[in-house]
């Protein structure tokens, strides 16, 4: 182990409803989808129309400008339907699965015995080049681009977080098959940022480095900040857990396998645990008789409380989720909310007297508590970003407009997810995440 | 509480846009919101927020002046009775009630033109009200002598709500901290009323003055070279001064709420003392020099820390230098600024006996340069920033 990382920074909301460490395997849901809308800044080209009939690993739609990178059927079938949105925007291209529809047939064979170039090949031909992402931007990674280095994140510090030591299990193997397959694109650069007590500490062909501290510590934004940070010019790709399963799989297999676990979780859950099923999923799949009996309003989210998207039942879980959360809807009225002592009030301030229990677990609703108004406070944003940055100078000159000031104060290191828990602690309620997105969208339009 | 919230609610739809009543939108929404906090739930980013809101920072922080409002009312009282010689035969509540009856209506006026003009402007622009004049409104009658005019404290306050904030874009958006705009604004507009002695103790129109009353406050009393006050009194209060200011010690229990929970920044609490004690200490060291008249050589011989107990000193650094709209926002510009407010609160005080509240004078110029030394902090980010990434590289 190379380096051991402590960030103090942060803040662990600890809600309730975190997921037991047991899986239950789900039937094959009926329809599978995907979401172009989970790929920021993607212009979609269908490849097929509904009515055809596509097996796992076939191509359902591509990148307009990259039409190399294609989006493929996690499961087999007839395409159903698609769905669009105002504007005629595709939002979801749904397949109809069929049990024996089996997968396209891709290459097989280890990877270090592949060169770069096939290994490339294989991921674009089979649909799962998208689970490569890029920074700065947090965007879908180019083919044309060489990465300094690939960045992976093997723990989850979000709340309520699944925790992939659990998802791993048996599954090692596979994890190192991906690992080596990354590595050959990146020239043997592939680092992984571990938690503390983590079954990947002995993956080889890949530098480790061990962080501990509240969340954010385990956002791959943060850890790459803390060992080499990303400047001007500068690429480097991040990848996710599961997915690099799915890359491990594919070349120990030569077929593509999708199946993957969702930690199904909150305080609205009847017994949060963990479920496998397949990328795509309905959500209903797994929230349906699973959730608590309420006479109040209940809020699904494809991941977590934080970064997620929020769904209904018949909706199709994110691409790049391994988490459901459900909280309550909190849309009521409270009388003299804002005077209360607050004993059931978790904060990151210290003004309610819930600060006095700290290890209790909360439960907390999607009401905003308050108004919207301009930035009054100002040391709250530091406290939860453990990276040398000043969240709230970003923030005002993505707000002006400023790409010198946005370049120079570090818009190239962090995506929304970095700076969510800004959004989460702010007094004056302010929209970080939807800001610091409009001020990446201008760099993407402004400097490509 | 039902009730309550159905007569906000049926009385809602007839302040919307197009309705009768629009024009009182913002004083609908503004009690409403005060009553109940509103139902909206977040519709994009984070799906959970924090409990805190700018009205409960706000309120810790009134909160956090009551223990200087209630002293206050106390030794107006006290003080009355002092000067009319009738001290010995007045109880703690004849004093306290007093002091209750003289305060009141300055705080009255304060609140209810300040707010007035918030509303106004609110509704003009279709905010929602903002609740940084909760902690203004009443910040400006602890800083006030006694027997300001109730007019005056109303000219005041509305020029510091209109030029002090609302001409900036309101809470968030101000250069200066409004309550020191508004008493800035009676110390140089009416330079004649607010000054001199007899404005610092409350007398009514038959009351006589007892036989060497000077009603004159430590601060004036050092500027003229008479350091007789007692460290006690001062620290505990019991001496003339504007309304709020002259207990230390209400003015620490204060500061204990606001560093506990966090709202007024230690940082700049801390700096501030720093900076006047050091600059007492310099003062100290020139005050042997030859070229001093005797009274100066007197305040500038005065031991550090009486400055900390006299004045508005104790409040400027607890409540005006701590305002996180108008002071530096970055970690280190605070430490800067806290200390140079904590300098030049001493220098003006000693230095130039014209302006005997040098508080006040520090505050609004280190307002004036916050933004100046943000700016040379960010730089300094900046260039560490461009350096490391040159490393990397």
């Amino acid at each position: 182990m190379s380096k051991v990382i402590k960030l103090r920074k942060g803040l662990n909301i600890k809600l309730k409803g975190s997921a037991e460490p047991v899986l239950e395997t789900l039937s094959l849901p009926a329809t599978v989808a995907l979401k172009p809308t989970d790929f920021p800044g993607l212009t979609p080209k269908l490849s097929v129309k509904p009515g055809d009939v596509v097996k796992a690993g076939d191509a359902l739609f591509y990148n307009k400008y990259h039409p190399e990178v294609v989006f493929t059927a996690p499961w087999g079938g007839k395409v159903a339907s698609v769905n669009r949105g105002e504007r005629r925007r595709i939002l979801e291209v749904v397949v109809e699965t069929d049990a024996n529809a089996g997968s396209a047939e891709f290459k097989k064979g280890k990877p270090e015995s592949l060169s770069a170039e096939e290994i490339k090949e294989q991921l674009l031909k089979s649909g799962l080049w998208p689970f490569i992402k890029r920074r700065p931007y947090g965007i879908l990674a180019s083919p044309d681009e060489k990465p300094r280095a690939i960045f992976i994140s093997t723990f989850d510090t979000a709340p309520l977080a699944p925790d992939y030591n659990f998802i791993m299990e048996g599954q090692l193997g596979s994890f190192q098959t991906g690992i080596d397959a990354l590595a050959k694109l990146a020239d043997g650069k592939v680092v992984l940022g571990i938690g503390e007590k983590s079954v990947f500490g002995n993956i080889k062909n890949a530098e480790i480095s061990q962080f501990s501290g509240p969340h954010p510590a385990g956002n791959v934004g943060v850890q790459i900040h803390h060992i080499a940070p990303i400047g001007k010019g500068d690429v480097v790709w991040t990848v996710q857990p599961q997915d690099v399963l799915f890359i491990g799989k594919l070349f120990e297999t030569g077929k593509v396998d999708f199946s993957k676990v969702f930690a199904l979780t909150g305080s609205e859950v009847e017994k949060p645990k963990y479920f496998q099923t397949i990328l795509g999923a309905p959500v209903s799949l797994i929230t349906d008789g699973r959730l608590k009996k309420a006479g109040y309003k209940q809020r699904i989210i494809s991941g977590n409380v934080l970064t997620g998207t929020r769904v209904k039942p018949e909706n199709y879980l994110g691409f790049y989720d391994s988490q459901v959360t459900v909280i309550p809807e909190g849309d009521d009225y409270e009388f003299f909310g804002w005077a209360k002592p607050g004993v059931e009030k978790f904060s990151a301030s210290k003004a309610f007297f819930s600060k006095l229990f700290p290890k209790k677990e909360y439960v907390l609703n999607a009401n905003l508590h308050g108004g919207e108004r301009a930035f009054v406070l100002s040391d709250q944003y530091e406290k939860v970003v453990p990276m040398d940055l000043l969240p709230v100078f970003l923030l005002k000159a993505v707000l002006s407009n400023d790409i010198d000031k946005m370049e120079q104060l570090g818009i190239y290191e962090v995506i929304e997810e970095d700076l969510a828990l800004c959004e989460y602690v702010c007094t004056s309620k302010i929209k970080v995440q939807d800001i610091l997105r409009t001020g990446i969208n201008t760099m993407i339009k402004e400097l490509g | 509480m039902k009730f309550i919230k159905d007569i906000f609610l049926k009385t809602q739809p007839h302040v919307q846009k197009g309705a009768k009543f629009h024009w009182l939108h913002s004083f609908h929404d503004g009690f409403f919101t005060m009553f109940f906090v509103p139902k909206n739930t977040s519709k994009s980013g984070t799906h959970i927020h924090d409990y805190i809101d700018l009205k409960r920072t706000m309120g810790i922080v009134v909160l956090a002046l009551v223990p200087s409002l209630l002293f206050g009312m106390y030794n107006v009282g006290l003080q009355h009775y002092k000067t009319i010689g009738e001290l010995a035969t007045a109880g703690f509540f004849d004093l306290f009630l007093y002091g209750l009856l003289k305060v009141l209506p300055v705080v009255i006026v304060s609140y209810v033109v300040g707010l007035g003009i918030e509303f106004a402007f609110a509704q003009m622009r279709g905010h929602e009200i903002n609740e940084g004049f909760l902690v203004s409104g009443m910040l400006i009658p602890l800083i006030m002598p006694i027997e300001t005019p109730l007019w005056m404290v109303a000219v005041a306050t509305a020029f510091a709500v209109i030029f002090g904030k609302e001409v900036f874009g309101g809470t968030g958006m101000n250069i200066w901290n409004p309550a020191l705009v508004a008493r800035a604004f009676l110390f140089f507009a009416y330079p004649a009323q607010m000054s001199g002695n007899s404005v610092w103790v409350a007398l009514g129109k038959n009351d006589t003055a007892i036989d060497g009353f000077t009603g004159a406050t430590p601060l004036a009393d050092a500027a003229a070279g008479n350091i007789n006050f007692s460290v006690a009194d001062a620290f505990f209060g019991f001496i003339p001064g504007s309304i709020g200011e002259t207990s230390t010690l209400a003015i620490l229990l204060g500061a204990v709420l606001l560093i506990i929970t966090g709202i007024g920044s230690w940082k700049i609490m801390i700096s501030t003392v720093a900076g006047g004690v050091v600059m007492g200490v310099i003062l100290n060291i020139f005050s042997g020099s030859a070229a001093l008249s005797p009274e100066a050589a007197a305040y500038f011989s005065m031991p550090v820390w009486h400055h900390l107990v006299i004045g508005g000193f104790a409040f400027g650094a607890v409540f005006m230098a701590t305002d996180p709209v108008s002071a530096a926002q970055t970690g280190k510009g605070k430490w800067i600024y806290g200390f140079l407010i904590g300098i030049l609160a001493v220098l003006f005080r000693v230095v130039n006996p014209a302006y005997p509240e040098g508080m006040m004078l520090a505050i609004l110029i280190m307002n004036t340069f916050a933004p100046l030394i943000d700016h040379y902090v960010v730089q300094g980010h900046i260039k560490r920033r461009m350096k490391r990434a040159k490393i990397a590289a």
